[in-house]
């Protein structure tokens, strides 16, 4: 009996057990025969491209929880310095406009590997690499001056939470702009064509994603 | 490997001994080594996390005497048996301790290599239990050894996605795990403010008396943090991209929703952990206040991270243990699963409802009331889920044709914890009932039988893959009289916390007899103390079985459980690349019992031509 009562409870997607023709049967899914397995075609997102976005994934959560604390921190103390106050705004807009313009350039670089037109490619890379490098000599200049004004990450709240944000966007630039390196001394050899540009392409997804974080924090620290 | 396995499999043999010994013991990119890496590195790790539960037991038994076979740990620590005045020993305190049951028993065992625990340490050594459960034993197995082991085969593929990325995942938990290990042996010894390290306790040195130990606590966790996300990188990855052909979504077998809805999880949990620790690493190194409210900080804030991470996280813990459970049901009663579906999509709700409850650990911590009252909705909606799972566990077992196998028992001790864990947590989910049972041990009681009870999914993994990964099959009355052993004494230890927390015991103190209301229970304290030994013993009959198994265990059979699953296909142990040829999924992982074939099992890559379906009417 169990056998038979084993099959009444039925396997997952099962109609009741009682076919009566063989047609019937092989259609039911599970009982095999069947139709012919659906073969799993070229995955619709490869599995360099599917990693980086899941990169991505982890990374806004880490920086959701750093953004957390920091508006926990702006909106819950009775008083809260603008940013104008001290942070240097004016430049730092130059600067964005920098990291975002890298954006474009990496952009125009990708477009011209899928051209095929390895020359203007690697130009565009370099200038991305430049761009994200000025990026961040402008932000660490800025850092001296400001530790030298006095505002240190230990001098309360506001310096904590800027150094502690700022600071790990800093980082992922940083890490971005030495991949980037790694992308531009590859590319120089030749390595990548338009059949084979997976390594330039999630590159530049996670040179996005750093200029992406940049748009949100820095209306959030600098403009208010 | 075994005959067959190394016939079969003997081109990719070949290739093994060209890779060397480093390159495949060591640093190896084959999913089955690093699963197997994590597998042993786990298992020591149980070893470390099970001992410093007995010193806890011990102390809790018979307070400030002496512990035996503890001498050589050196003071602040631990302090030589003879010096009784040294430990600050509460005026009186023998004369409780006398009368409770083995009380001379503690004394003559005590003397053997006995020393007194400092309070202080007290602190580290259940500090440093749960943080070694929870992130070195229960994640690593589960997750790592088995998710590793498991995912490539059973979806019918030869490695996985990014298999360098997967040898750097072993290779960064090494380090997190000897930095964790290494922190005991630091001045001032290892962390010692609870494994949730709420501040402000944990963010100034001088509060909790740790600070090199902290700071590598910290430090560790950031680093396994790394090496978790690369895991899930590659889990995701392959359970989305590397399918065999056939091998739809809701062909997987459950084991394999359950890895993949676990490694979402802590893709996106553990960078929130992250963001915390690093908060708290520059407080307690470089001068902020993020936690402390001297500076303007907010100790909740860590609370609320803390729990963000911490509530995905027991599920990060518990799912993987509830798809072994299930695939493991299945087999042994030779039925297809309850509710196949109904299991996946549970899953799913499971995971996204972790996401909205991290309030129900917080309801003493001082949070309106308002929110207190949402946190406790979304908490009890969790129950739904988790009795669909349930149900669907006992509907699969009902009117089967059940095989008492060790990996069949212990699949269905953890359904019975988890009944009894999932009980308790309903009313803690509770406003008002928690408010009365918070931080006692009851709590302990109620996540010991959800996690500590996940040691039994873990133990049918391993007794029911064990051919597969070894090539030998471990001994059968051994693994029923370590399952019999654990069932009993497990109980025996943890239910009764439930008593003793409703009568008010707190957790996380080192010295119960302190409380005079405390004192008529202290008996139960000797009774748990006694069970938990018990239980600890117990293990050396798996241990013994397990190495015994693994030297001169009986040669395993492709197939020694009649499953279904495709890694039952392959040699056992797999070879390098595992399947001799891409395997081709025709049904679901659950068809036992079918009649269409003689046999009560229909592998998922048999075909079955239409003569089949006539021969069996
Ligand atoms: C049936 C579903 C569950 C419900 C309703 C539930 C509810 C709760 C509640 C309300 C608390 C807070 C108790 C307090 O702090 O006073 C708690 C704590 C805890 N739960 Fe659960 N839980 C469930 C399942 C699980 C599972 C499956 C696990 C692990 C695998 C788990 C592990 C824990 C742990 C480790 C704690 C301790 C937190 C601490 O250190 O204070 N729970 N649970
Ligand atoms: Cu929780």
């Amino acid at each position: 009996m169990p056998r038979g009562s084993a099959v009444a409870a039925g396997p997952p997607d099962s109609q009741p057990s009682t076919h009566e023709t063989t047609e019937a049967l092989v259609a039911v899914p599970g009982y095999g025969g069947g139709p012919p397995p659906p073969s799993i075609p070229r995955p619709p997102v490869s599995n360099a491209r599917m990693g980086m976005l899941m990169l991505i994934g982890a990374e806004t959560m880490f920086f959701a929880g750093l953004i957390g604390a920091y508006v926990v921190f702006r909106f819950g103390s009775p008083v809260w310095p603008s940013g104008h106050l001290y942070l240097p705004v004016g430049i730092t807009w130059v600067n964005t406009a920098f990291l975002l313009f890298s954006c474009y350039t990496m952009w125009r670089a990708i477009r011209c590997i899928q051209a095929d037109q390895q020359q203007p490619f690697v130009r565009w890379l370099a200038v991305t690499a430049l761009l994200g490098s000025v990026f961040l000599g402008v932000q660490g200049f800025e850092w001296v001056r400001l530790v030298h004004d006095g505002l240190t990450i230990s001098a309360g709240m506001y310096g904590a939470t800027f150094y502690t944000l700022i600071g790990c966007h800093g980082l992922h630039v940083l890490a971005a702009v030495l991949w980037l390196g790694i992308v531009l001394v590859q590319a120089r050899r030749g390595k990548f064509s338009p059949q084979h540009l997976i390594g330039v392409e999630i590159c530049g997804m996670y040179w996005y994603y750093v200029g992406a974080v940049w748009v949100v924090l820095f209306p959030l620290v600098y403009l208010n | 490997m075994s005959e067959a396995g190394a016939a079969a499999a003997h081109d990719a043999h070949a290739e093994h001994h060209e890779l060397g010994f480093i390159r495949t013991y060591i640093f190896s990119t084959d999913h089955k080594m690093i699963g197997r890496q994590f597998l042993f590195a786990s298992i020591l790790m149980l070893i470390v996390g099970g001992l410093l539960a007995m010193m806890i037991r011990w102390e809790l038994a018979w307070p400030e005497t002496a512990v035996p076979f503890t001498s050589w740990i050196s003071e602040p620590f631990m302090y030589p048996a003879d010096e009784d005045s040294a430990v600050g020993a509460v005026e009186g305190l023998s004369e409780y301790v006398d009368p409770y049951p083995g009380a001379n028993f503690a004394k003559s065992l005590g003397s053997v290599g006995g020393a007194h625990m400092d309070p202080a340490f007290y602190n580290s050594v259940f500090t440093m239990h749960a943080t070694i459960m929870i992130f070195f034993v229960v994640m690593p197995f589960m997750v790592g050894g088995f998710g590793n082991y498991l995912i490539p085969l059973m979806i019918g593929a030869g490695d996985m996605a990014f298999p360098v990325l997967n040898m750097l995942s072993f290779w960064t938990a090494v380090p997190a795990t000897i930095m964790i290990v290494y922190s005991f042996f630091v001045e001032g010894g290892a962390a010692a403010g609870g494994w949730t390290m709420y501040a402000t306790l944990s963010a100034d040195p001088t509060l909790s008396g740790v600070d090199t130990g902290a700071d590598l606590w910290v430090i560790s966790l950031l680093i396994l943090g790394v090496s978790s996300l690369m895991g899930a990188i590659n889990y995701i990855t392959t359970v989305v991209n590397m399918r065999a052909p056939g091998m739809t979504w809701f062909r997987m077998p459950l084991v394999i929703w359950s890895l993949f809805v676990t490694a979402i999880l802590l893709l996106l949990a553990l960078p929130v952990l992250t963001a915390a620790l690093g908060m708290l690493l520059f407080d307690r190194t470089m001068g902020t206040s993020f936690f402390m409210p001297g500076g303007g900080g907010e100790p909740i804030l860590w609370q609320h991270l803390f729990w963000f991470f911490g509530h995905p996280e027991v599920y990060i813990l518990v799912l993987p243990a509830m798809g072994v459970t299930s695939d493991i049901l299945s087999t042994f009663s030779r039925k297809p699963i309850f509710g196949y579906k109904a299991m996946a999509f549970s899953m799913m709700a499971l995971a996204f409802l972790s996401w909205i409850v991290w309030g129900h650990h917080m309801f003493v911590s001082g949070m309106n009331p308002v929110l207190g009252t949402a946190f406790m909705l979304t908490t009890m909606v969790i129950a739904v889920p988790s009795a669909i799972k349930t149900f669907n566990w006992l509907g699969t077992l009902w009117g089967g044709n059940i095989r008492f196998t060790s990996p069949m028992l212990f699949a269905l001790g953890f359904v019975s914890n988890f009944v009894i864990g999932g009980l308790s947590g309903i009313y803690m989910a509770s406003t008002p009932v928690d408010i009365f049972i918070h931080d006692t041990y009851f709590i302990v009681a109620h996540f010991h039988y959800v996690v500590a009870g996940i040691i039994f999914g873990m133990f049918a993994a391993l007794y029911y893959w064990f051919p597969k990964i070894f090539g030998r099959m471990m001994n059968e009355t051994l693994g029923k009289v370590h399952f019999a052993l654990t069932y009993i004494f497990f109980n025996c230890a943890f239910f009764p916390m439930h008593f003793l927390g409703v009568g008010g015991h707190m957790r996380r103190i080192y010295n119960p007899l302190q409380y005079e209301f405390l004192h008529d229970m202290q008996w139960w304290n000797v009774f748990i103390t006694m069970s938990a030994f018990c239980l600890g013993l117990s293990q050396l009959i798996f241990f013994v079985n397990f190495i015994w198994s693994l030297i001169a265990g009986k040669k395993a059979d492709k197939n020694p459980w009649e499953a279904n699953t495709l890694e039952w296909t392959a040699p056992s142990p797999p070879g390098h690349g595992n399947f001799e040829t891409t395997p081709t999924v025709y049904r679901g992982p659950y068809e036992y019992s079918s009649p269409l074939v003689q046999e009560d099992w229909l592998p998922q890559d048999r075909k079955l031509g239409p003569e089949a379906v006539t021969a069996s009417q």
